[in-house]
């Protein structure tokens, strides 16, 4: 059995557990610490050249091309989760990655639960910061939920029906082989 | 049929897998109840007034023979031995065990059957019509569509958690029998004048506490782009449908918040980044998906056979009125498409026992090549009967009291669980329908009054579509008694629209009365050939109110 989760947050990059080196300031106060931490949009704007500070965006936070202009030179942005049943957030990061070309950590902050990393890593999440009560374990096993899938995602570029035509046409070849 | 190929079948075992060990977290409160219900209702999963629900997805209404028979093994070994088809064609088991339902979900992979996406707020089982592939007035076969439909939708990373339930129905026939006009999203195919499909888009349509009829986004979408401007769609939904509110979360509210015009243009400025993308269907995908729904090689059937028929008819009164209502025209000479009615007395609308699930699954083995369909009317449909079997198959139908001739008559009502089964109702429904199947039986009156339908559901959710009944009834609730609303002047189809209400509401012992009076308004005022919802139409409101208030 795994550690019934501590204070901590279990956290998770690019499919592992990892250390998590920033801190998430919800309601920001002067001054900030001198260390990395994540910050409201606004308050990132505010010293968004300062490579300690990451922006946090909420789930109703519109993805304009400016935002998302403002946003390429960001160390990691994260995105909030209030419920999670909120699902703007997919959205938000299939389009930062898909339409922006943001190649940066996207992290994925707040109500964040095993029973959703699977479909969130599809979306463009490489870092999850799942909540508190979580099992890490179990998110581990949880981003293999699914061995394949039928749409195209950040994961994957194609949709199944195109890996099946391929597929078609191999067994076409050696068949006549 | 679509058969599962290795891909398929993968991901719907790993699903199995996957809610098993949810069961188990959850059984070892390792995942609370709140945690819990989205993940079981993406599985069908429901907690209701006496037990659980299980809803099991029927895609597209399309039923083989060795599908219909497991569904009767799992209403005997798991529940109480029967099953209720819904407005949706999807089957509902009203008494699981909670602990069992992993297991009954392996048993439904065994056979390429599942519960996904038949509850929660994700893009739901996509439904259509009846007819589908036989139907005479049909452009284009919407069933290879409809699947490439449902592998898109199934487990989309991005739309799991939409504001809300999310529901598509397609059509390729000149007349909708899926009430495309009342889904969230509604299709209708067509082909152009180089005989290419084309996909005309409606949105905004739905039922529920705010009813509506859709609005079309799109007159002539080319069909390769049907998938991406889907996604186009529905990611303007995700973004933009209302969350602070359940009840203003359907897509019918934004619809109508934006206006369908700057609906349209956000989608269209979201499908220019989608357009040619990935997801682009390829003439081989939809053909090989085509090869799915190929015809059955259906034995020539003689003009004396025909004739034969044509007798039977002219001589057998009671075979003549079977053949009149639940027998429908075919695209191929010799054949035709023949409902059977669910609507029976001393059984509640869409039911059906394990055993008359096992029988209707060899029937549907002996005269209509294994295969069945699910109606939004809640009956069944064997779809490509020879004419030369008629008389055979109606008698076996007889014998299991399915061949009740009234397909299409007031006595093929639709109606909801009700207080019955479900944790929302305001009201029984099913008390009324057998009350109004029981006044109105005889047939010669039924027909006399040609097609009518009656709607009901026990709430303002609308499942038994009751705001588009010619004639609908609500359960409303009132200081704790049961009460019901009538409407007027609903409709399905391509003139779908929704009914009025005709005034205060009646007491349950009431409603068999008052539906009488209705319809003696109509026989008093029709004109020659004129249907019910026509004569209300022409007369509107007002003599009605008058009759039955009087
Ligand atoms: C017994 C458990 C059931 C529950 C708890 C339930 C719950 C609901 C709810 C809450 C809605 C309204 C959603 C909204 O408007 O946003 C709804 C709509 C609907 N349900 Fe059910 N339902 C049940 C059974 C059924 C059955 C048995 C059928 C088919 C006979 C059905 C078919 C539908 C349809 C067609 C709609 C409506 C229209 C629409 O959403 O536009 N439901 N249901
Ligand atoms: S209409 Fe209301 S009472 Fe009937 S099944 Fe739906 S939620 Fe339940």
């Amino acid at each position: 059995m795994p550690d019934q989760a501590t204070n901590a947050r279990p956290f998770i990059f690019e499919g592992r557990p990892a250390e998590d080196h920033w801190t998430m300031i919800r309601e920001p106060e002067s001054p900030l610490p001198d260390a990395p931490a994540i910050v409201p949009l606004a308050a990132w704007r505010e010293e968004a050249s300062n490579r300690q500070r990451a922006p946090l965006l909420g789930s109703d936070t519109e993805l304009t091309p400016e935002l998302a202009a403002e946003l390429a030179n960001a160390p990691l942005i994260a995105i909030d989760f209030p419920k999670f049943t909120d699902g703007r957030g997919y959205s938000t990061a299939r389009l930062l990655r898909e339409r922006f070309g943001y190649t940066g950590e996207i992290r994925a902050v707040g109500d964040v639960l095993v029973d959703q990393v699977f479909f969130l890593t599809r979306c463009g999440f490489d870092a999850l910061s799942l909540r508190e009560d979580q099992w890490l374990e179990d998110a581990l096993q949880a981003l293999n939920a699914f061995s394949r899938a039928y749409q195209p995602a950040v994961d994957e570029p194609e949709p199944l029906f195109r890996h099946r035509l391929r597929e078609a046409v191999r067994e076409a070849e050696t068949s006549m082989v | 049929m679509y058969r599962y190929d290795t891909h398929d079948q993968t991901l719907v075992n790993e699903r199995v897998a996957q809610f098993r060990d949810q069961m188990n977290r959850y059984l070892a409160g390792r995942l609370s109840e709140e945690e819990f219900l989205p993940l079981r209702v993406q599985n069908g999963l429901y907690v209701q007034r006496h037990a659980p629900m299980l809803r099991i997805a029927i895609p597209y209404g399309m039923l083989a023979s060795y599908q219909l028979r497991k569904l009767g093994d799992l209403a005997r070994d798991y529940d109480r031995g029967y099953g209720h088809f819904t407005t949706r064609t999807n089957l509902q088991l009203n008494w699981p065990k909670l602990e069992t339902v992993p297991d009954m979900l392996a048993e439904l992979a065994s056979v390429q059957m599942h519960a996904i996406q038949t509850s929660g707020n994700d893009i739901r089982n996509t439904s259509s019509d009846q007819f589908a592939g036989v139907a005479e007035d049909e452009d284009v076969d919407p069933r290879p569509w409809c699947e490439l439909i449902r592998q898109w939708s199934t487990f989309h990373p991005e739309f799991t958690y939409l504001p809300r339930k999310f529901k598509i129905a397609v059509t390729g026939s000149a007349e909708d029998r899926a009430a495309i006009l009342v889904h969230d999203v509604g299709l209708r195919l067509w082909r152009d004048a180089h005989g290419e499909v084309r996909v005309k888009i409606l949105a905004g349509g739905g039922l529920g506490r705010t009813p509506m009829i859709g609005e079309v986004v799109r007159e002539d979408l080319p069909w390769q782009h049907l998938l991406t401007y889907l996604e186009a769609l529905v990611r303007v939904y995700n973004q933009f449908g209302r969350r602070d509110n359940k009840f203003k979360a359907r897509i019918k509210i934004l619809v109508k918040a934006l206006g369908v015009d700057e609906f349209r243009r956000r989608v269209d400025a979201e499908w220019a980044h989608l357009k040619d993308g990935p997801q682009t269907l390829t003439r081989q995908t939809v053909e090989d998906m085509q090869h799915h729904f190929i015809d059955p090689e259906r034995r020539p059937i003689s003009e004396e056979a025909i004739a034969g028929y044509e007798r039977l008819r002219s001589e057998n009164r009671a075979f003549a009125r079977f053949v009149t209502n639940n027998v429908h025209g075919h695209k191929v000479p010799g054949y035709k498409a023949v409902t059977l009615s669910l609507k029976r007395s001393g059984h509640s609308p869409g039911d059906l026992t394990w055993e008359q699930m096992h029988q209707v699954a060899d029937l549907a083995d002996e005269y209509s090549y294994g295969e069945l369909r699910v109606t939004h009317e809640q009956n069944l449909v064997l779809s490509d009967v020879a004419v030369d079997q008629m008389k055979a198959l109606w008698d076996r139908l007889g014998e299991l009291g399915l061949a009740n001739p009234t397909v299409g008559t007031l006595a093929d009502l639709i109606c909801c669980p009700g207080g019955d089964y479900c944790g929302l109702a305001n009201a029984k429904s099913i008390p009324v329908a057998h009350a109004i199947q029981e006044r109105f039986e005889d047939l010669d009156f039924l027909y006399d009054l040609g097609p009518v339908e009656l709607n009901i559901s026990g709430c303002m959710n609308a499942c038994g579509h009751h705001h588009v009944g010619n004639i609908g009834i609500l359960g409303v609730d009132k200081k704790g008694e049961e009460w019901y609303q009538i409407s007027l002047g609903g409709a399905q189809g391509n003139e779908a629209s929704l009914g009025k209400i005709l005034g205060p509401s009646f007491s349950r012992d009431k409603v068999p009365e008052v539906i009488d009076n209705v319809l003696q308004v109509y026989v008093g005022e029709r004109l020659e050939g004129e249907t019910f919802v026509e004569t209300y139409r022409r007369i509107g409101l007002k003599p009605f109110k008058e009759r039955v208030y009087a």
